[in-house]
């Protein structure tokens, strides 16, 4: 039977891909989705321990951070759009003005 | 639901409340024809309330609104220094923003809600809160970073600020998630008093939690090896916006840090070790860098990230006298790290400079009263008696002593003798570098005075007389043991 | 057990979509022209790029949406407490509100709301 630990699991699968996903694109978009999927990883994760341990806080704090990860989206997405309409390109690597 | 133990008391917000009134004023009003000249003024106005407003709470410890927020010593000192770095910082903006003709009100607004947010990470023992803290303190800065639409380093540093603070969030939202599936709570005064049970029922998520809480915040206050971003991001900000950052989301992210780690997790002795780790490579990798670069700019950054370090110190050994000490220290670092920005502000008001150390040469015989600020706050900056850089030190690395971190003390006596080698460049590069072309004139005008009346003020000052301050800031701490 | 059924229906939902593929290319005439393989647009010569940019007024409106489809989550769980609370919870989420508004005025103002 499915239990709470496998919604941990997949959670920690996520997480691990978001990171993943994070560091190895070259895509701002695709960085930027792997962080909300690092974000909804926490979700699911505060979902089963709440499951688990039979408290409600944990569906209560999801909707606080759904609702933070939106706000950081719409910004997040302002300033990609400022960047692609000044450079037309979306690509990580370019960003290099700046070197140590 | 019974309300009796909520006390839902709107007295205790306050000073959250007179930002949040200000910013939204500042907004609606600029989105009018002749509302767009009251940012300032509003913006201003909002934070001196809310410094009355925390100053008048000062020496109360209130816990209100279930429980999710408490007003102690502890967070009305860290709101003041907040409030301070808003106030200078404000200070120093307008002249800058006009120059560069992105004077827009919306700046002010930003501001306000950034210290807002830094306000409610202070202010709670509740994870989540502040978490959510901290988020509303990176949103707002995230777009300060990149203010400067047309300038296409100010575009790069906002979109660097916001894809490493983002994956910080996901991070430290991650180990949120693990305490709390450790100990079904997020509230650190019930993590510290079941600490032992929860490390025995579930070590693994408590451990994995705490480690990724403290990666997450690793990269907000800048610590090695979570860095890489601060010198871009520094760089490429508007010089005020760059003030602002060095000192405003770093001690939140302290405050934060000071309470989770010696209050919630008081008892994980491990932390200690890594927390060690942390300050011997911040120290060392800060201080280092900091002496190869050619942009002031980018060294005050790595420079902020070694100060970052000497606080780490005070976090390692921990108790309330090496605690207090961080405090005091983080107090100079406000007055004399802003001074140093300030002073960079009003140089890069003028048109076509980088910040850079060949800019400074003639500075002295031009300006002489502003170089020899600048040599003050370098000297602070360095550790030199008699500045509040000196007695954070000495207090800082005596703590270290006493607590039996000798290692961790002479190497962040060494590192800091490092530093002096880049802070002095500042001002031979003012005082004593032959100029090859006339330095250009700078413009003053009475905000940007009082700004620097005020960081050097306060970091003579600090400077002058440690031991009242460490007094405080030890009284501030005393409030939540 | 109760994955037998779920195993089952994945099969079938695969045996079904794989056998119309596998039917149509066995069975279907296959005689490709330079106009019939362009691809679909109404039987019309495609026209530019087809990474096209969408209008950025979508962009905008899209933004506003989340934020305000988000915060309305939060209306829910406060009905369903509301009476328990009382005036209070009134007041606080009149707070709420108003500061959707405030957003809201300020989206209007700077011409956010007007298709360009």
């Amino acid at each position: 039977m499915i239990g709470a630990e496998h919604f941990l699991i997949v959670s920690a699968i996520l997480f691990a891909v978001g990171v993943t996903g994070a560091l190895i694109s070259r895509n701002l978009i695709m960085i930027f989705m792997a962080v909300e999927i690092m974000l909804n990883a926490a979700n699911l994760a505060f979902i089963a321990f709440a499951r688990i341990h039979g408290d409600m806080s944990g569906h209560v704090i999801v909707f606080l951070t759904l609702t933070v990860a939106a706000a950081e989206a719409a910004v997040g997405l302002g300033l990609i759009m400022t960047l692609y309409r000044r450079r037309g390109s979306v690509d990580a690597s370019k960003f290099n003005i700046m070197k140590w | 639901m019974n309300l009796s133990g909520a006390n839902i008391d709107f007295t205790l917000l306050l000073p959250e409340i007179s930002l949040a009134i200000c910013g939204f004023a500042i907004l609606l009003l600029g989105v009018t024809k002749r509302g767009k000249d009251f940012g300032f003024g509003l913006g201003l106005f909002g934070l001196i309330a809310a410094l009355a407003f925390t100053v008048q709470q000062w020496g109360t410890l209130e816990t209100g609104f279930f429980g999710m927020v408490t007003k102690d010593g502890f967070s009305s000192l860290y709101n003041i220094i907040f409030l301070l770095a808003g106030i200078i910082s404000l200070l120093i903006a307008q002249t800058y923003l006009r120059a560069k003709k992105i004077d827009k009100p919306e700046y002010y607004a930003l501001v306000l809600f950034s210290i807002l947010g830094m306000m409610v990470m202070a202010s709670s023992y509740d994870l989540i809160i502040i978490f959510i803290g901290l988020e509303i303190m990176s949103i707002p800065l995230y777009v300060l970073a990149g203010f400067h639409r047309f300038n296409p380093k100010s575009n790069e540093a906002g979109i660097k600020y916001f894809i490493i603070g983002a994956f910080a969030s996901g991070f430290l939202l991650y180990g949120i998630a693990l305490v709390y599936g450790a100990g079904a709570t997020t509230d650190l005064r019930l993590i510290a008093a079941n600490y032992h049970s929860m490390a025995q029922q579930a070590p693994l998520l408590l451990y994995a939690g705490v480690a990724l809480i403290l990666i997450g915040f690793g990269f907000k206050v800048g610590a090695v090896p979570f860095h890489m971003w601060a010198p871009d991001v520094y760089q490429g900000a508007p010089t005020p916006v760059t003030a602002f950052f060095s000192v405003g989301p770093k001690a939140a992210g302290f405050a934060a840090l000071m309470r989770i780690l010696d209050f919630g997790f008081d008892s994980m002795d491990e932390i200690q070790s890594v927390l060690w780790i942390l300050a011997v490579l911040t120290m060392a990798v800060g201080n280092i860098l900091a002496l190869f670069q050619d942009n002031i700019k980018r060294m005050l950054a790595y420079s902020s990230i070694a100060h970052a370090g000497y606080i780490l110190v005070a976090l390692t050994v921990g108790g309330e006298g090496a605690v207090a000490s961080g405090l005091y220290y983080l107090l100079g670092y406000t007055f004399f790290n802003l001074g140093a920005f300030a002073i960079l502000t009003i140089l890069d008001t003028r048109d076509g400079t980088d910040s850079r150390f060949s800019e400074l040469t003639g500075m002295a015989s031009r300006h002489p009263f502003l170089a020899t600020l600048l040599a003050i706050f370098m000297f602070s900056l360095a550790g030199f008696p008699p500045t509040a850089g000196f007695f954070g030190k000495l207090y800082i690395f005596s703590g270290a002593v006493e607590g039996g971190f000798i290692w961790l003390a002479i190497i962040g006596v060494m590192t800091s003798f490092v530093s002096v080698y880049y802070y002095l460049r500042v001002v031979v590069a003012c005082f004593f570098t032959k100029a090859d072309h006339p330095f250009q004139q700078v413009a003053m005008n009475p905000y940007l005075a009082l700004a620097l009346i005020i960081t050097a003020v306060g970091a003579l000052g600090l400077g002058l007389f440690p031991s009242s301050w460490i007094d405080l800031s030890r009284q501030a701490f005393a409030s939540f043991l | 057990m109760d994955y037998f059924f779920v195993a089952l229906f994945v099969g079938m939902a695969f045996a079904l979509v794989g056998g119309g593929l596998a039917i149509s290319y066995l069975v279907a005439p296959n005689r490709p022209n330079k106009v019939k393989s362009q691809p679909y647009e109404c039987g019309e010569h495609t026209v530019g790029p087809s990474w096209v940019h969408f209008n950025v007024g979508y962009y905008l409106f899209a933004l506003l949406f989340l934020v305000f489809d988000v915060e309305a989550a939060f209306l829910y769980p406060w009905a369903l407490v509301f009476r328990e609370f009382g005036l209070i919870a009134l007041f606080e989420v009149g707070i709420f509100i108003v500061i959707l508004l405030f957003a809201l005025v300020y989206a209007w103002k700077k011409g956010v709301l007007e298709w360009v």
